[in-house]
């Protein structure tokens, strides 16, 4: 019997030549990531142990809820943080450039085959790029720094065959928000998501990114795709070292095997309060708006931002709606810049931020009052999350939640000109 | 820690319980000490949630129970509320991790939902995961704690547990 990716990365990383889905075995950390708010907690629980940190140059703070602060009880957040650095000689800091889950695949941080934990749960990321990676908690990060080892329970894993011809405006989290509404919020609970098939095979890193990060709101452990050309294509001066092919066996075992035909598939949006409360456009159009958020670790890299452009480009947003543009990574702003793309949502009437997590996650920058309608190219719509509790977030796609900018209300993105 | 504990059940909520729904403490301005957590906790689904708790006591829950973020003020705020343990029929696995972490009982049981009711008195076996309905007089099998979980728990929780191996 084979093995598939996600129990090959584990089987080495525990020092065996096998695992099997169920055994509980202590991995070895490749890379420790701590995220600002849950570092903060982390930080103070570390320095009262009074012991040197297990690898320093393995550990990689991100400042990017709190980025830059809007309260004092965030200021003290980020102050934590970077005392910790700088008493502790943390090199790799990266200080309000970007969302950890963009600045660790783009600077480098992610390897195929290595084992990344960090404190966000969105961590489930970087098997985009064919590691292991997951999210956990704080006081967990405590023993990693100290030990830099992790007990894991080896996931049985869901192979998701993703297969047919992606319609002009579908994006890949139209694809992953079709995925999450077949196995539900909870589907993948304790297991790993493996993506596959010719769509899988044919989409951009950035895609990927989008696949793996969502991974976590079907409870899985992991999201990870093999690795191949397009992944070698995206390392190549980012990771040093030959990349050693990683693929499944062709004899692994699935707990599931899911098929997935995306070639009639329409945009998706998942409606209020449930990630996967999936339903396709035709569903919701005409639903009225009052916040449109293209950025976050999900939607805010610059393949979304050129999708969105060109359904924005030469038109001024509706009056109705305030439209949030915050890349995902200073890289990104830069490159957004060089294209133009922040000229066009500027000409637009768009707010333009600095790259962070924004409101996502209702720490700051953009949170909903009583009754208002968001629609989000994030990941999570659950209930008061961005705000109040009488808010409603809608998750979209960047073209979807673009044409709902222009239109005011959810509408079709193949609809307007320049989505056709 | 206690292996065996005996209360009420005080609480009782569906399915996805979402650590946003457990804790938001960006949102209302809370520091990460537990007793401001414990004020906010549940605030969005369950405003009564913390006065309900305070005598101390045990929450019941449908499937994946803390899914989402993960953000420790989830368990931190349910264990300084008083929860002395959670029955759930199934929880998201960072948080499962979280709460045994910071001894915060957390016990999966499949048929919790249907088998206990609130006001409910239970024995909870956290070694064996049996659990005991003295009000109904049934008893229902959870899914026991792993023993090397077990073993941390006992030592005082993750951080006490590793002081001990420096």
């Amino acid at each position: 019997m084979g093995m598939t990716i996600t129990e090959k990365i584990l089987a080495r990383a525990a020092n065996r030549e096998k695992v099997r889905p169920g055994e509980i075995v202590y991995v070895n950390v490749d890379v420790a990531m701590t995220q600002d708010i849950l570092g903060a907690l982390a930080f103070p629980a570390f320095r009262e142990l009074g012991i040197p940190i297990w690898d320093k140059d393995k550990i990689v703070m991100i400042i990017d809820h709190c980025a830059p602060p809007s309260t004092l009880l965030q200021a003290g957040y980020v102050v934590e943080n970077i005392r910790f650095a700088e008493d502790y000689g943390i090199k790799h800091f990266y200080k309000m450039q970007g969302v950890c889950h963009q600045i660790l695949p783009e600077e480098g941080f992610v390897k195929p085959g290595a084992v990344i934990v960090g404190t966000d749960s969105h961590t489930t990321t970087y098997g985009a790029l064919g590691a292991f990676s997951t999210g956990i908690g704080s006081t967990e990060m405590v023993w990693v720094f100290a030990k830099g080892n992790l007990w894991l329970r080896v996931p049985e894993t869901i192979r998701v065959e993703i297969e047919g011809n992606l319609q002009p405006m579908v994006m890949a989290k139209d694809v992953m928000l079709k995925i999450l509404s077949l196995i539900g919020t909870n589907g993948a609970n304790y297991k790993a998501l493996e993506f596959g098939g010719q769509v899988t095979r044919d989409m951009s890193m950035d895609g990927r990114l989008t696949l793996c990060n969502m991974a976590v709101e079907a409870g899985a452990k992991n999201g990870v795709i093999e690795v191949d050309e397009i992944t070698r294509s995206y390392l190549k001066g980012r990771v040093q070292g030959e990349m050693e092919p990683l693929k499944s066996d062709p004899d692994a075992n699935y707990s599931r095997l899911l098929q997935v035909n995306i070639n009639d598939l329409s945009p998706q949006v998942a409606c209020p309060h449930s990630p996967a409360n999936v339903v396709p456009i035709g569903e919701v159009i005409g639903q009225k708006v009052d916040q449109v958020l293209i950025g976050t670790c999900t939607g805010g890299r610059l393949e979304d931002f050129r999708m969105a452009a060109r359904l924005i480009q030469g038109k001024r947003i509706s009056r109705k709606v305030r439209c949030l543009i915050i890349p995902a990574s200073a890289r990104i702003y830069l490159e957004m810049l060089e294209e133009g793309l922040l000229k066009t949502f500027a000409e637009a009437g768009c707010v333009i931020s600095n790259p962070q997590c924004g409101p996502c996650a209702g720490v700051q920058h953009g949170l909903l009052g009583d009754g208002e309608v968001c629609v989000s190219a994030s990941n999570r719509n659950f209930m008061g999350r961005m705000g109040s509790t009488k808010a409603k977030v809608y998750l979209a796609s960047p073209a979807t939640a673009a044409a709902a900018a222009i239109a005011g209300m959810l509408t079709d993105p193949r609809d307007l000109e320049g989505g056709k | 820690m206690d292996l065996l504990l005996r209360n009420h059940v005080l609480s009782k909520f569906g399915d996805d319980i979402s650590t946003d729904n457990i804790i938001q403490e960006n949102k209302y301005g809370a520091s990460f000490k537990p007793e401001d957590l414990a004020r906010i906790c549940m605030r969005d689904i369950d405003p009564e949630f913390p006065q309900r708790m305070a005598p101390g006591g045990f929450i019941v829950a449908g499937k994946n129970f803390g899914c989402g973020s993960s953000r420790e003020g989830a368990p931190i705020s349910l264990k300084a509320t008083g929860v002395r343990a959670i029955v759930a029929e199934e929880f998201a696995r960072i948080f499962y991790r979280n709460a045994l972490n910071i001894c915060l009982p957390v016990i999966e049981c499949p048929g919790a939902v249907a088998g206990i009711d609130l006001g409910d008195e239970l024995e909870i076996d956290l070694a064996s995961g049996t659990i005991r309905n003295n009000t109904k007089g049934s008893v229902l099998q959870g899914i026991p704690i792993p023993g090397f979980l077990l073993e941390m728990m006992r030592a005082g929780g993750l951080i006490a547990f590793l002081k001990q191996q420096l």
